[in-house]
C-alpha cells in the first residue's frame, strides 16, 4: 500500500509546529515522544503502522478548532482518531501528519428521554450509550461488534452497523445532529433534536465520511425503548443454500427479525471448540434467527419461522427458552473472531455485501479461491443484509502469506462487487480498501466525490491517502471542459 | 423561448445538462411537475431559466427483488407505478410518500421528485424519512457527467453517501436518473388508539407516553378540534396512536395503549380501514387541501410542539395539525418572520413555507435560513456538483 510521500519539509518543522500545539492545548494532551506516540501508530488493522508527527488530545471544542485552524494555516496534516479500532486503516497516523485523538470527548452531556435523544461527546463508547439509558428502558440500537470499546464519533466516522441494522438501521438512521469543526476550524452544527433537517443532507454526508471531511465534536443520537423480550433460533442446514433460502422465505414472509446470523461449517467448527454452547458439527450452515418485541409477537413469529425452516429440510433446530440460553446461541457467533484466532497465528477479516440469494455461488468460488491460494478462510455473515465477513487464516511469520491472504482478500472483494454487492458493509474503505475503489467506481464518481471532499477541505489536509486511490488537486478537479454549440440533440424529445 | 426537452435516456439527459452547461443556460429539472409549487421560484438573480429538462420519459422499474427487500426504477417511474408494484408483493415504501401534490391542486409526481424532497409521512418517527431508504443513485451533475453512488445492498459504506446528499437536494446538484431504494414489507394490519377530548400540552404527553413505551408504535398525531372535520375518524381534539405489524402482536399492544393512555381522555380504537383513511389524511395534511393560504410545514423538537402551536394560534396563524409525535406541525400563516421568531424561542429547528404564491415565495426565504458558515459550506457543495449553477438554480436557497 503506497502512501502519499511525506512532507519533508513539515517534518523538519516538527519543533515549531510542537511548540504551537503546547500553546493550545496544555500538559498531557500533547504527546511527542517516541514512547508516547507507540500507542498511535496502528488501528484495528495492525498490518499497518506508522509513527505520527506529533499526537494530540485536546479536551475542548475550541482547542479542537485552534488545532485545525492552526494546521490548515500552516499546510499540517491531521489525522482524525477514536478508540482505533478500525479494520480498515481509518486511523493509520501519517509521519508528516498529526494524530488528533478525541479520546478525552467522553461525557454523556444530556439524556433527554422525551424527546428520544442523548446527546454525547464523541468519545462515549457505542455501550456506554446504552449503559447510560438501560435503566430507564431505553438503549441505542447499532451495536458493532467493536461496541465495548468503539465510539460514537468513530461510528458516525464509518457508519457503522452491527447485527441489528436489518430491522433498527445503520448509524446513519439512528442520529439526529452532529457538532463538527471544519479543517479551517469553523465549528458547525447539523441537525438537532428535531427530526427532519432541510437544506442538503450534510449529516448523512459526514456519516461514512471516513474523517475526510470534518472533526466530529459532538453526537445527538435517537435511543429507543427496549422491546418487551427478544427469543433465538438456531437452525442448522446442510447446504447454505437450503440457509440461504430460509433467510428469503423469513423476509418474504413479511417477518423482519432483529437479527439474523449465519456461519459457515469451518466457523461454526471453530466457534464451538472455543465457547462449547452446543452448536452442531454436521451441518454446512448455521443460522441464528433473532425476533424481539412484545412477548405474543416473539411467540408467534417463532412459530412461523419454525414452520419455514421445517419445511426447508432444516436438520436442527432449537429455540431459547430463557435469556441464558439465547445468549448460549449468540455466545458462539460472537466469539468467532478470536475463536479463528485460536486456530491460526493470524486472520484478516474481510468486509463485502452481496445481494442475499447470491451467497451460495460466492461461497462456493470462495472456497475455489482458497484451495487455489492454500489459505483457510471461515465465513460469518449478516445474512440479513448481505454483509460478509470472511476470516482469512494466514500466518504472518512465513514469508509470503500476508501478501498472498491480501490478495485474497481483494479477490473476494472484487468477487462481491462483481455479484452486485459492494466492497465494504460496514469496516470502511480507510488504506486497506482503497485501491479497489476503482472496481466499483468510474473516474468521474471517484472525482465527484473528491470534489465534495474540495468544499469542505480544499487544503486536502483531513486524513490524507485515505479511500481515494488518485489524488487530484482541488483546483484540477474545479476544472471544466466546456463544449460550446448548437443545442446538440437532435434525438431528445421536445415540445 | 423555453422549450421543454423530454430525453428518454441516460446520455440524452448527459447530453442536455452537458449542453446547457457550455451555454451557461439555466435549466429547470422536472418530472411530473406536481410539486412546481414546494420552493423558491427558480431564477437566479437575473439569469432566467432557459430550457425544462423533463424526465417524465425515463419511466419503469427496472429491478424488483421483494425478498432482497429492494427496487430500482428511472427516476420518472410515477410513484402510483411503483406503489402498486410494491403492493402486488405486500411491501411498501415504508417511509409513506405523502401526496404533496395535493397541496398544490396537483395530482402525480415520480420517485424522482419524491427522493428530490425527501418526503415522508407519519411513519417517520419509527422509520425515518426518503434519505433512509435511499441505497443508491445515478445522476448527471451540473457539470455533465454521469455518477453514482451506493449500491443496490442494505449495507454500504464504500465512498461518501452521495445518495443521501441528493436526496431533498431539489435537483440543485445534480439531475436523477435512476434511483435504488429499499422496500419492506407492508404489516399485515394497522389499529389506531384514538384519545379525544384533550388540549395541547396533554396531547404531547399522552402522544410520549405512546412513543417511550415499548408498544411500537409506528405513528403518533394530535388533530385540533379546528381542523378535525377534514380528518376521517375524529370529531374534536384527538390524539391517534397507531400500530401495526401481525394481528396478534396489534391486538396486543393495541390494547396496552389503550391501558396506558386511559388516564388522558376517552379512549376508543380504530379498525383497519378506519385507520387507513385517518392517517392517509395526516399523511397528506388534508385539513390544508384546497386551499391557497399560505401553508407551513415544521420540523421541531417533540416537546416544544405544544409550546410552538399555543403561539402561533395566539395571532399569528391557524390550529396546528400536529405529527411525528410532535416532531412535525402543519399551520397556516402569513408573517413568515413571526412563524421564525416563534421557532426561534422554542428551541429551534425547521420551518419551511411548503406553500404560497410565487411572489411571496420569491420575497421569503421558503427553506430555513441557514447560519452563515453553513451557507457558505452549501453554497460550496452546490459547486462541488453544479460550478455554473445550471440546474434549478434558486430553488432553494437565493444564490443556490
Amino acid at each position: 500500500m503506497k502512501m502519499p510521500d511525506p512532507d519533508a519539509g513539515v517534518i523538519a518543522r516538527r519543533e515549531e509546529i510542537l511548540a504551537a500545539m503546547r500553546a493550545i492545548v496544555p500538559g498531557e494532551g500533547v504527546i511527542a515522544d517516541d514512547k508516547g506516540m507507540a500507542v498511535y501508530e496502528s488501528d484495528g488493522l495492525t498490518a499497518y503502522h506508522n509513527m505520527p508527527l506529533i499526537v494530540m488530545l485536546p479536551e475542548t471544542v475550541d482547542q479542537v478548532s485552534a488545532v485545525m485552524r492552526y494546521c490548515n494555516e500552516n499546510g499540517v496534516k491531521i489525522v482524525p482518531r477514536g478508540a482505533g479500532t478500525s479494520l480498515s486503516g481509518g486511523a493509520l497516523p501519517a509521519a508528516d501528519a498529526i494524530t488528533l485523538g478525541m479520546g478525552k470527548f467522553n461525557r454523556v452531556l444530556e439524556v433527554d428521554y422525551e424527546n428520544r435523544c442523548a446527546r454525547l461527546q464523541p468519545g462515549v463508547t457505542n455501550l456506554g450509550i446504552t449503559h447510560a439509558v438501560e435503566l430507564d428502558g431505553f438503549y441505542y440500537a447499532p451495536d458493532p461488534s467493536s461496541q465495548i470499546a468503539c465510539t460514537i464519533g468513530g461510528n458516525v466516522a464509518e457508519n457503522s452497523g452491527g447485527v441489528h441494522c436489518l430491522k433498527y438501521g445503520l448509524t446513519t438512521n439512528n442520529i439526529l445532529g452532529i457538532e463538527m469543526v471544519l479543517p479551517d476550524g469553523e465549528i458547525l452544527r447539523l441537525g438537532g433534536k428535531h427530526m427532519d433537517s432541510e437544506g442538503y443532507d450534510l449529516l448523512g454526508l459526514m456519516t461514512g465520511s471516513e474523517g475526510l471531511l470534518g472533526v466530529i465534536t459532538e453526537v445527538t443520537v435517537r435511543i429507543l425503548p427496549k422491546p418487551t423480550t427478544a427469543r433465538a433460533l438456531m437452525i442448522g442446514f446442510e447446504s447454505s443454500e437450503a440457509g440461504g433460502q430460509c433467510v428469503a422465505d423469513i423476509i418474504g414472509a413479511g417477518i423482519i427479525p432483529g437479527g439474523m446470523e449465519m456461519m459457515d461449517r469451518p466457523a461454526i467448527k471453530a466457534a464451538e471448540a472455543f465457547v462449547q454452547v452446543g452448536y452442531p458439527l454436521d451441518v454446512e450452515a448455521l443460522l441464528l434467527v433473532e425476533l424481539d418485541g412484545p412477548p405474543v409477537e416473539v411467540d408467534f413469529l417463532i412459530g412461523r419461522v419454525r414452520e419455514i425452516a421445517e419445511g426447508l429440510g432444516a436438520v436442527s433446530i432449537r429455540i431459547s427458552e430463557n435469556e441464558e440460553e439465547r445468549n448460549q446461541f449468540w455466545a458462539g457467533r460472537k466469539a468467532a473472531f478470536p475463536a479463528i484466532g485460536r486456530l491460526s497465528p493470524d486472520y484478516y477479516c474481510m468486509d463485502g455485501t452481496i445481494p442475499r440469494h447470491r451467497l451460495p455461488e460466492v461461497l462456493s468460488r470462495m472456497s475455489q479461491l482458497s484451495e487455489k491460494c492454500g489459505l483457510g478462510v471461515a465465513n460469518v455473515f449478516h445474512a440479513g443484509d448481505g454483509n460478509l465477513h470472511p476470516l482469512i487464516m494466514y500466518d504472518a511469520n512465513k514469508p509470503g502469506e500476508l501478501d498472498a491472504a491480501e490478495e485474497f482478500g481483494a479477490d473476494i472483494l472484487r468477487l462481491c462487487v462483481e455479484v452486485g454487492g459492494v466492497l465494504t458493509g460496514e469496516h470502511g474503505v480507510g488504506v486497506e480498501k482503497r485501491d479497489l475503489m476503482g472496481e466499483m467506481f468510474t473516474e468521474d464518481d471517484l472525482k465527484q466525490q473528491q470534489r465534495v471532499k474540495c468544499a469542505f477541505d480544499p487544503n486536502q489536509l483531513l486524513n490524507p491517502g485515505k479511500v481515494f486511490p488518485t489524488l487530484h488537486r482541488c483546483a484540477e478537479l474545479g476544472r471544466m471542459h466546456i463544449h460550446r454549440g448548437q443545442m446538440p440533440f437532435p434525438d431528445i424529445p421536445r415540445f | 423561448m423555453v422549450e421543454t426537452l423530454r430525453p428518454e435516456t441516460t446520455e440524452q439527459v448527459v447530453e442536455a445538462i452537458a449542453w446547457a452547461s457550455g451555454e451557461e443556460t439555466p435549466v429547470e429539472i422536472v418530472g411530473t411537475g406536481s410539486k412546481r409549487g414546494f420552493g423558491r421560484p427558480m431564477g437566479d438573480g437575473n439569469r432566467t431559466i432557459g430550457h425544462v429538462v423533463d424526465l417524465s420519459g425515463l419511466s419503469g422499474i427496472t429491478l424488483y427483488e421483494p425478498e432482497e427487500l429492494v427496487l430500482s426504477a428511472w427516476a420518472g417511474t410515477p410513484i402510483a407505478e411503483i406503489e402498486a408494484a410494491v403492493a402486488e408483493k405486500g411491501q411498501m415504501l415504508a417511509f409513506e410518500p405523502p401526496a404533496f401534490a395535493g397541496l398544490y391542486g396537483e395530482t402525480g409526481g415520480t420517485l424522482g421528485g419524491l427522493i428530490g424532497c425527501n418526503l415522508a409521512g407519519p411513519r417517520r418517527v419509527k422509520i425515518g424519512a426518503a434519505r433512509d431508504h435511499i441505497l443508491g443513485i445515478e445522476a448527471v451533475t451540473g457539470r455533465g457527467e454521469l455518477v453514482k453512488s451506493g449500491g443496490r445492498v442494505v449495507k454500504n459504506v464504500t465512498g461518501y453517501d452521495l445518495s443521501k446528499l441528493l436526496t431533498g437536494s431539489f435537483g440543485t446538484l445534480a439531475a436523477l436518473t435512476q434511483v435504488t431504494i429499499k422496500v419492506l414489507p407492508a404489516p399485515e394490519t394497522v389499529e389506531t388508539v384514538l384519545v379525544s377530548g384533550l388540549g395541547g400540552v396533554d396531547a404531547m404527553r399522552a402522544m410520549t407516553a405512546a412513543l417511550n413505551s415499548s408498544h411500537e408504535v409506528s405513528g403518533a398525531a394530535y388533530v385540533p378540534s379546528g381542523l378535525a372535520k377534514a380528518v376521517s375518524g375524529v370529531s374534536g381534539d384527538a390524539v391517534a396512536v397507531r400500530v401495526e405489524g401481525f394481528s396478534p402482536s396489534v391486538d396486543a399492544r393495541s390494547m396496552a395503549l389503550q391501558e396506558l393512555l386511559s388516564g388522558f381522555g376517552m379512549v376508543a380504537m380504530l379498525d383497519a380501514v378506519a385507520s387507513v383513511a385517518l392517517w392517509r389524511d395526516v399523511r397528506d395534511a388534508r385539513p390544508f387541501v384546497g386551499s391557497d393560504a399560505a401553508l407551513w410545514r415544521v420540523s421541531v423538537t417533540p416537546t416544544a410542539a405544544a409550546g410552538i402551536a399555543e403561539a402561533i394560534a395566539n395571532g399569528i396563524g391557524g390550529p396546528s395539525l400536529i405529527d411525528w409525535g410532535g416532531g412535525l406541525l402543519w399551520f397556516e400563516a402569513d408573517d413568515a418572520a413571526a412563524v421564525r421568531a416563534v421557532l426561534a424561542e422554542h428551541g429551534g429547528g425547521h420551518a419551511t413555507l411548503v406553500r404560497a404564491s410565487e411572489e411571496t415565495r420569491r420575497t421569503t426565504p421558503v427553506f430555513q435560513p441557514q447560519p452563515a458558515p453553513l451557507a457558505a459550506l452549501s453554497t460550496r457543495v452546490k459547486e462541488s456538483f453544479d460550478p455554473r449553477h445550471i440546474l434549478n438554480p434558486g430553488r432553494m436557497y437565493e444564490g443556490v
